[in-house]
């Protein structure tokens, strides 16, 4: 007996030797190919980096994440210094990163670096996790984050609060710059983790009512520097 | 009886008369249709938005041996292992080995409807091993011991109360009537549950050829736990989930959210592509994905049909169609309800015992009209209804089909019976019609015209 493998790649290719019908589609002849991953017709992310920077912080205050505008980033240590403060946060987790060193300077509290085989309880127990990401997407207002840029998988999604530190220039119109922008920068080579992060946990599955913290962070901080 | 249809009819007319309930249905959908709404008008061209995300879909089944073939060759380059599974037995074996192997003394999982169509949690259960939903909907489900109300919003018929009494018997915990404070009693009792397991297994909603990597969609940030704590993730999907390129995700991920669920984008949306790197902290060391077709290649071989294998199980044909809101989920007793699952399972499980459900359906068109990728879903239902005439004509289809068309293929014979259905109308009226009770319990027949179309064209009018 043949493997399922070479099976099912049999039956596909049987299949599919009776061509279907192009599904029926709203474009007239001589429109814009729809190929080109929707992107004129999917939401707008902005022109300029103003407008980008504009839509990014509606759509944030939208999802219940706050957004922090600082100038520099002295201004950043602070901000996240008060933030700390006023949450009354106890230890924060963090990964190594020359940003975040300077960042995390001023916390009032312990900063816990996430390193190769740490405990998975001791990160449950924190506060909130610290992290960089790889791009902020204006046109949803999601943060991209990935296993090598935010300090691996858990730390942006198992303690209770998440704060992403983000410069300007990391600032995207859309998904399709994201993505182009993450495959450029890791030389074609991808990290174990990506992750669109699109404000913070939610479920609505009790009578579709809205509940922040499912499972993942009650709460998404974005200090964006510039 | 218990066959499909007969269950069907019953649970149906049981829950389409519970109008409270009803009501309760109506209430929850209520605040998606506003949301969807105001997600949908922030599209610049929703129209054009649905035929990008459409050609995606099309040009990735109608190509789907290569997409496999590239993906398979992809996803393994970067760590992970491919296993494939010709049918739900070979899939919940698959995974029993993979789970032996590991040695796992418990296993967290996070919503995957593909799972649900193989019943692999019993299959684990049987073998001892103890598995925990952690989607908050599913956890509810499990815990009540019942399949999923709706693919998207499993427990969206469960009332808070009954939420409350559910987590003091099997938790323990003190009742409350928040639907804030029951999420995080689950939240709570959950983690422990991430931490502790040696597997997780989870689905996929969309596997990259062009990368390898698969990518899962989830609000509540389980899945993402469920793929970094564990020592071993493995995945399971079905084979039409290929896209071709990472591109066709900035389309088809933002429309699943608003036509799903009315979100600008799902809270989470996750791409992974082998196991931990060396460079990387935390990860999983083994990534195991298991390709199911169970059935698939049969819609495959259905050009008519294909494009139902471009669902992206939205699930926003189910939260418009009339007909799911009176009947409810359970009484499909399907994987998949609503009307991709009136149109797929004849094919997943049989066209004879599962014909009835192209018959639940007004045809209104809605269901077509919500659909993100364009799927023709009343005209499938309709192709399934010819479909079952044809390959297990019914006593009645025969000797109807046959009279209609022995009358109707002869003038003078039609005539005639035109008369006397004409005569005959007002006694019909009268009498109990078979097979028409229940459509006329609520409406009347209409009045028989004095003179037949023919006879008025004969005598001249509508011609001058």
């Amino acid at each position: 007996m043949a493997d399922a493998r070479t099976d099912i790649l049999a039956r596909i290719r049987e299949a599919l030797k009776v061509k279907a019908p192009r599904p029926h589609l709203r474009a007239e002849p001589g429109d814009p190919s729809p190929s080109k991953a929707g992107r004129p017709w999917l939401p707008d992310g902005g022109e300029t980096r103003e407008a980008s920077l504009t839509i990014l912080a509606e759509q944030l205050a939208k999802l219940k994440a706050v957004l922090l505008r600082v100038p520099d980033r002295a201004a950043a240590a602070k901000a996240l210094a008060d933030l700390a403060g006023a949450k009354g946060w106890k230890r924060v987790a963090s990964h190594s990163d020359s940003l975040l060193e300077e960042v995390n300077a001023a916390l009032p509290c312990e900063v816990w670096p996430v390193s190769r085989d740490f405990d998975k309880r001791r990160l449950e127990a924190c506060d909130a996790g610290v992290t960089t990401c790889e791009c902020l997407v204006a046109q949803l207002g999601s943060a991209l984050v990935s296993s090598r840029s935010s300090g691996g998988r858990a730390l942006s999604i198992l303690p209770h609060a998440h704060v992403i530190v983000a410069t300007a220039d990391q600032v995207v119109p859309d998904l399709a710059d994201a993505l182009a922008k993450v495959r450029a920068g890791n030389g074609g080579e991808m990290p174990s983790m990506l992750s669109f992060i699109t404000g913070p946990s939610r479920t609505g599955d009790i009578e579709r009512i809205l509940v922040l913290g499912a499972h993942g962070p009650k709460e998404l901080h974005v200090i964006l520097i510039g | 009886m218990s066959d499909p249809k007969s269950i069907f009819l019953k649970d149906a007319a049981v829950t389409s008369a519970d109008a409270p309930q009803r009501a309760f249905i109506r209430k929850a959908l209520g605040g998606y249709y506003v949301n969807r709404d105001l997600q949908k008008a922030r599209y610049r061209d929703w129209e054009r938005a649905r035929d990008a995300a459409a050609m995606a879909k099309w040009s990735a089944v109608n190509d789907l041996a290569a997409n496999l073939e590239k993906f398979t060759a992809n996803f393994e380059r970067n760590g992970g292992k491919v296993h494939w599974a010709r049918d739900a037995a070979e899939a919940r074996e698959i995974i029993l080995r993979l789970v032996r192997q590991a040695g796992a003394k418990s296993i967290v999982k996070s919503k995957c409807m593909t799972s649900e169509e193989i019943h692999l949690n019993d299959a684990l259960e049987a073998e001892g091993f103890g598995v925990v939903e952690s989607d908050l909907g599913e956890f509810i489900q499990q815990l009540r011991k019942e399949p999923p109300y709706h693919f998207v919003f499993p427990c969206m018929h469960v009332k808070r109360e009954a939420i409350s009494e559910l987590f003091t018997q099997h938790l323990g915990t003190p009742p409350t009537d928040s639907p804030e404070e029951l999420t995080m009693i689950a939240r709570r009792h959950l983690r422990q549950m991430y931490v502790d397991a040696d597997v997780g297994i989870t689905g996929a909603n969309f596997l990259v050829a062009e990368t390898g990597q698969i990518s899962i969609t989830e609000n509540e940030g389980n899945a993402r736990l469920t793929a970094a704590l564990p020592r071993v993730h493995i995945a399971l999907s079905g084979i039409e989930k290929v896209v071709a390129s990472l591109d066709d995700l900035s389309v088809l991920l933002p429309m699943l959210a608003t036509a799903g669920a009315g979100q600008p984008m799902t809270c989470y949306n996750t791409f992974y592509s082998g196991p931990k790197r060396r460079d990387e902290p935390d990860g999983p060391e083994e990534f195991h994905l298991v390709l199911l077709d169970n059935s698939r290649t049969r819609i495959l071989a259905d050009p008519e049909q294909r494009d139902s294998l471009h669902c992206i199980r939205c699930g926003a044909c189910l939260n418009v169609c009339p007909i799911f809101k009176n009947i409810g989920g359970l009484a499909y007793g399907t994987t998949y309800q609503g009307p991709i699952g009136s149109v797929i399972t004849p094919h997943l499980r049989g066209l004879k015992q599962w014909n009835h459900l192209s018959g639940a359906s007004s045809l209104c068109g809605a269901c077509t009209d919500a659909c993100p990728v364009r799927i023709d879903l009343h005209h499938h239902l309709l192709h399934n209804r010819r479909n079952a005439a044809k390959e297990n004509p019914t006593w009645f289809d025969r000797i109807f089909h046959r009279s209609f068309l022995f009358v109707t293929s002869r003038p003078a014979l039609f005539s005639l019976g035109g008369k006397a259905f004409r005569a005959f109308l007002p006694l019909l009226k009268k009498l109990p019609v078979p097979y028409m009770s229940a459509w006329l319990k609520t409406r009347d027949l209409p009045e028989a015209p004095a003179v037949s179309f023919r006879d008025q064209w004969k005598k001249g009018a509508g011609r001058g």
